[in-house]
């Protein structure tokens, strides 16, 4: 059997399932995402064993995973770079830095790079739309930015 | 320690008077919201901390103060001195500003203003702690702004003024003094009366009478009931929520407590965006420290009454804003909207009654219900009471937060809280209600802000995104802008709403590209009229909005993109090239240094050219020239 581990702890699946969401079918979407977060994307064997554990069949987590963006089935980059586009950052010039960064890193919004350097994504709104246009990296956001600004940003992150 | 008594409140009220208003020591407050810290404010604390850790110097952390364009901001009190809070304060900067308070210097170009009354609306059975000290020193009070001049702070009113994660601060302005005096002293149903005479309607964007859904809820058949907190603030453009629960995340528990003791719950639900990991934190711990003092859990301030708040995080929907899709995305499942056929008061959340107000709604209750229902009822027009929160954003000067009164005009919020249009450009349109709004023209800036008057206009309160536009937006592509974001996010059950909006994009894309064709506007006037009408949710029945306001107030930019293939906005770069006006070029070489497709030819001081063959129209050079002498044709 597959050993999941999260946070540095083998068997810790078990554990975050009983004792952080009480074992309990309803927290099920809170459950992906600390198996999204732990792993950057949903790998197919945890889903297969939430499901037994929760006793919910896989198509349903599927459903869920391909409803909610924030899921993803595929393993993303090292570094999620996510480039606003909620209306004020859209106003504000948004669409040109995602162009930009789409042909500096040669793939597509939603698409991982090769090396597994970057992968790009778009989010419409995290709520800085005093500072737009806004992109974060990881957990960083990065306001009043511009293409240039950006592209310098990406060399911090390897 | 449980609070069981009104003692206990007024104790710990008293305990923190000094710390938030006469600090013994020269304390800094840095605001330290989303907005702050991506504006730098979480180096100019880490900077803070280090140097003066040894010093007698204090500093804290608050929530946002509103004005985000000038973030990060930091509001000085100096024992005996005025209180004055600074703009843009780098961490290079603090140890000077410091070290000029301390000579009873104010640094004059980083002076946003001088507070001249910190209280909050609840407490004026306090004294105003700045009398005495402050004066007029010739530094302006943050009332004199004109940004500031205008609002009246309920729902914000501790935003900016207390550590977030200090449930002592919350208590010492006035806090879970209400929620007192409703669990000991009133009986549920004079709650909801009080909720209904106040005239407090949803802020998240229906506008239906919060009193009479409590009531519906209370009366409603069910042996469990809840509570909902609708915290997946999805709208673009719109921010006021995070801010809520960023700045002063208990005047949301405490308005939840108040509601839940009047509908008769025992179980609460926050939903927050998965977006807003800091909400999720402050929100994290103002529920501990709230069961820490008996405010949450059983037997809430010494009554028989047991209430409990969880926080469930969303996972990316927009759609989940809706009622029914956010009961179903609690349940742990994929939130589809329902059919409201049953309303949710009836049976929501696990087939039980359940009150679903959002962070905007639960943070004047409180405010409501200690200031009194009559009061809150004399702000606002007849049918929309008290204030709203709006963020204003886009082009405009002064982005920020902004909290005033309903009935407020359009034109003093963008012109004279917001300060006007950036850049001297022209205004072309505000655009409120997210993604189900619309557009709104300058021939409808008086229009007061209510929820029937923006709704009779085409658009709609929505949650209170006010995103301004100026000449360089092409209406069309906001139009199609929207939509595609609906696209997105249309859950695709029904049809209408699933093929309607995916058709809509279509011809709107089309309209873009320039492959617009006769017939095009009546197509999407028809579809639209399909969308709105056959639509299970509000999400498809509002849809169409962005389409239907462009076509009513910029029908003639549909027209010049559909039969002169021109987009007079320079937004679609199929339909529109950049000239270099041969008058206003002086030859400064600004656009040549700039373009990165190096399309701009021309020797310094001469006339410079551009290589249309070449030209991407990424706006560069446009945004760059300070002379207008680039032209977009």
């Amino acid at each position: 059997m597959t050993v999941f581990i999260i946070s540095g702890k083998k068997g810790a699946l078990d554990d975050l399932i009983n004792e952080r969401f009480a074992g309990d079918k309803e927290n099920l979407i809170m459950i992906l995402q600390a198996i999204n977060k732990e792993y950057n994307y949903l790998p197919r064997p945890a889903l297969t064993y939430v499901s037994t554990r929760l006793d919910v069949p896989l198509s349903q987590i599927y459903g869920i995973a391909t409803f909610y963006s924030m899921f993803s089935l595929e393993p993303r980059g090292r570094n999620i770079v996510t480039i606003c586009l909620g209306t004020a950052c859209h106003v504000r010039g948004g669409e040109r830095i995602k162009e930009r960064l789409e042909s500096y890193l040669g793939i597509h919004a939603g698409d991982t790079t090769e090396d597994m350097r970057f992968t790009l994504e778009t989010v419409r709104c995290i709520g800085c739309c005093s500072l737009g246009p806004v992109v974060t990296v990881n957990e960083k956001v990065y306001a009043r930015t511009d293409s240039e600004k950006t592209l310098k940003t990406l060399d911090q992150y390897e | 320690m449980r609070i069981t008594k009104k003692d206990h409140l007024k104790k710990i009220r008293a305990g923190v008077q000094d710390s938030l208003y006469a600090p013994p020591l020269l304390k800094l407050n840095i605001g330290m919201a989303t907005c702050g810290i991506a504006a730098g404010a979480k180096e100019v604390y880490d900077e803070a901390r280090e140097i003066f850790k040894k010093q007698d110097v204090l500093v804290a952390r608050t929530g946002c103060l509103g004005l985000c364009e000038e973030e990060p901001l930091v509001d000085i009190q100096t024992p005996g001195q005025p209180r004055i809070v600074y703009r843009r304060i780098s961490a290079e900067k603090v140890l000077e500003l410091v070290e000029a308070h301390q000579r009873a210097e104010y640094p004059e170009k980083s002076i946003l203003g001088q507070m001249k009354d910190p209280r909050s609306v609840l407490e004026d059975d306090i004294d105003n702690p700045l009398n005495g000290i402050f004066s007029s020193n010739g530094i302006p009070t943050l009332e004199e702004i004109p940004f500031y001049d205008k609002q009246l702070k309920i729902a914000l009113r501790n935003c900016g003024y207390i550590d977030p994660e200090s449930i002592e601060e919350y208590i010492g302005r006035g806090g879970y003094f209400s929620a007192f005096h409703a669990l000991h002293a009133m009986e549920p149903d004079d709650i909801i009366e009080a909720i209904k005479i106040s005239g407090l309607r949803g802020r998240g964007g229906g506008g239906f009478p919060t009193g009479i859904k409590w009531a519906t809820c209370r009366k409603a058949h069910g042996e469990k009931k809840y509570v909902i907190c609708n915290a997946d603030e999805g709208d673009p453009g719109a921010y006021m929520d995070r801010s809520v629960l960023e700045g002063d995340p208990h005047s949301v528990l405490e308005g939840m407590i108040i509601g839940a003791y009047a509908i008769g719950s025992n179980e609460g639900f926050i939903y927050v965006r998965n977006e807003y990991p800091l909400a999720v934190v402050r929100l994290v711990e103002a529920i501990k420290q709230a069961e820490n003092y008996g405010l949450l859990g059983d037997d809430i301030l010494g009554s028989d009454f047991s209430f409990n708040i969880k926080i469930s995080t969303g996972a990316g929907a927009f759609v989940c804003g809706e009622s029914t899709a956010l009961m179903r995305s609690l349940e742990g499942r994929v939130g589809r909207p329902r059919a409201k056929y049953i309303h949710t008061v009836e049976k929501g959340y696990r087939e039980s009654p359940s009150t679903l107000n959002n962070v905007e709604t639960w943070a004047n209750v409180p405010v409501i219900m200690g200031k009194g229902a009559q009061w809150y009822a004399t702000l606002g027009t007849e049918k929309s009471k008290g204030t709203k929160v709006f963020s204003l954003v886009g082009k405009v000067k002064n982005t920020g937060l902004v909290e005033v009164p309903m009935g407020t005009s359009l034109r003093t919020i963008i012109y004279d809280v917001g300060g006007g249009i950036l850049r001297k450009k022209k205004f072309k349109a505000v655009q409120t209600g997210g993604p189900s709004g619309g557009c709104v023209p300058e021939g409808l800036l008086d229009l007061p802000v209510d929820y029937e008057r923006l709704t009779q206009a085409g658009s709609m309160m929505g949650s209170g995104g006010m995103i301004v536009m100026d000449q360089d937006t092409c209406m069309v592509d906001v139009a199609r802008y929207f939509l595609e974001f609906l696209q997105e996010e249309s859950c695709g059950q029904c049809v209408p709403c699933r093929e309607g909006i995916t058709r809509l994009l279509q011809v709107l894309n089309d309209i873009c590209a320039g492959k617009g064709k006769d017939g095009d506007i009546e197509l999407l006037e028809d579809l639209s009229d399909t969308v709105v009408k056959l639509s299970l949710c509000a999400l498809g029945g509002t849809a169409p909005n962005p389409v239907l306001t462009t076509l009513a107030y910029f029908r003639d930019e549909y027209i010049s993109h559909i039969y002169d293939k021109k987009c007079p906005g320079g937004v679609c770069k199929e339909l529109f090239y950049y000239e270099i006006d041969e008058e206003n070029c002086n030859g400064c070489h600004v656009c040549f240094r700039k373009c990165p497709e190096q399309a701009i030819s021309g020797e310094k001081k001469e006339l410079h050219t551009i290589d249309q063959e070449k030209c991407i129209k990424c706006s560069i050079c446009y945004e760059a020239c300070k002379f207008d002498a680039i032209n977009i044709k």
